[in-house]
């Protein structure tokens, strides 16, 4: 068997979900036995360098940089995942969502109890920065997204049911325990 | 078939089951081990009907079998795939109406909506989520009314109130600003007993008793490792 494509990233998330793939322990020397790992921050390969079979997403998007890469994944990967609730629904950084962002960023530089010799009441704005969107969205909201796997972070059970069932093109096991939302 | 006297027989999923006369289709059903999903409906209380989850057909109609009495006869229609597709349909607008953040609520592992989620295998909903604004009462010393999260069932309303009846909780707005909030007189000096029940009884994180946090370790908090209902289903 070829071995399949894999790729992922985090957008909008804390690298929990991808401590989580770690989490399978040692399942993953079985993995590297059936993928071959492409653009990750695992590898730390910046750029995809072929086809890719599966994308795994971290995080939701909330600066214009989250949805270039979300849609670049896209653009590449024939199966993409939305792993865990960030990706999923927002999550964490979308409790911000319904509260207009200029009262964010003001709560977070201007007025904030932990703001300090911010004197010049500077909100950072450099064109290098990325632009912060209205609200977070969650991936599926900006492209089509195949398979959701809930959790925060997702359990290594379900991860690992979730990869093994699609690089074998198997029905996925999903016992109860395995999916959680928290 | 003869059934056991004062009790009357229907049909249930196909299945000749026997209840007394004047029970409910969810409490006839619970009498025979078979779990219809409830969310508004708080045991011992009337039902209020808000939610729908417990919705069955019966004779091809769609009736709320909380409220429903059984009758001599009746055929009912409870767990297919297209009912409990309509009852996760109601779970995900729930999902998407409010603002749940599982994994920082302090009811997760114990949340009635969060369980029926995991029951219908929610992965996603299917519905854009509404983000919309809502704040946190914190107001009264016993208890945290968590807006986000409040799905309107009028349990605390039902059932928490003082001596002289007198309502602690209220609706507040209407339509898709309604409300449900702590009277701020009476809230101001709940007591601790109340103010524990109150949480217990909301289905969700909406009410929190003040200074309990997160006390059960992932794993062994109710709907961890057993879905929704299993209790029903297991008691024989
Ligand atoms: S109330 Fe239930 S569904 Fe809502 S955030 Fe809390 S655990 Fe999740
Ligand atoms: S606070 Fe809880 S019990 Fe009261 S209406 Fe809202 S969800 Fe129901
Ligand atoms: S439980 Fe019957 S309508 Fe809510």
């Amino acid at each position: 068997m070829n071995k399949k494509i894999i790729a992922t990233t985090s957008l909008a998330g804390c690298f929990g979900c991808h401590m989580s793939i770690l989490d399978i322990d040692e399942r993953i020397l079985d993995l590297i036995e059936l993928v071959e790992f492409d653009k990750s921050p695992i590898d730390d390969i910046k750029k995809f360098t072929q086809p890719v079979d599966i994308g795994i997403i971290e995080g939701g998007c909330c600066n214009s940089e989250n949805t270039q890469i979300l849609k670049y994944f896209r653009e590449n990967c024939k199966i993409l995942v939305s792993l865990g609730e960030c990706a999923i629904m927002g999550g964490l950084p979308a409790m911000r969502n319904g509260i207009p962002i200029q009262e964010c960023l003001n709560e977070a530089y201007l007025d904030g109890p932990t703001v300090q010799e911010n004197h010049e009441h500077i909100i950072p704005n450099d064109e290098e920065l990325p632009l912060l969107l209205d609200k977070v969205y969650p991936c599926h909201e900006v492209v089509k997204i195949d398979y959701f796997l809930p959790g925060c972070p997702p359990r290594a059970d379900l991860i690992w049911n979730a990869l093994y069932a699609l690089i074998t093109e198997n029905p996925m096991e999903m016992p109860y325990e395995v999916v959680k939302f928290d | 078939m003869e059934g056991p006297i004062n009790k009357i027989k229907i049909s249930l999923d196909g299945k000749t089951i026997f209840a007394p006369k004047g029970s409910t289709i969810v409490e006839a059903a619970r009498e025979n081990g078979i779990y219809i999903p409830t969310l508004c409906h708080f045991e011992g209380t009337d039902p209020k009907a808000c939610c729908r989850i417990c919705t069955v057909k019966i004779n091809n109609r769609l009736m709320t079998s909380c409220t429903t009495p059984i009758a001599e006869g009746m055929e009912i229609e409870s767990n297919s795939a297209e009912l409990n597709d309509l009852r996760k349909s109601i779970v995900e607008l729930l999902f998407v109406s409010g603002n749940h953040f599982c994994p920082t609520c302090e009811k997760s592992g114990n949340c009635e909506l969060q369980a029926l989620a995991y029951r219908f295998k929610m992965l996603v909903p299917r519905f854009p989520y509404s983000f919309p604004r809502k704040e946190v009462d914190a107001s009264s010393p016993k208890i945290i009314k968590e807006q986000n999260r409040c799905i309107a069932c009028k349990r605390c309303i039902k059932t928490i109130r003082d001596e002289k009846g007198r309502h602690y909780f209220a609706y507040k707005n209407r339509g898709q600003h309604l409300e449900v909030v702590l009277d701020p007189v009476l809230g101001a000096a709940m007591p601790d007993d109340l103010a524990r029940k109150a949480m217990e009884n909301c289905p969700v994180g909406s009410i929190l008793y003040k200074e309990k946090g997160f006390d059960e370790p992932i794993g062994t908090r109710k709907y961890d490792k057993q879905p929704i209902g299993s209790e029903i289903e297991n008691q024989s």
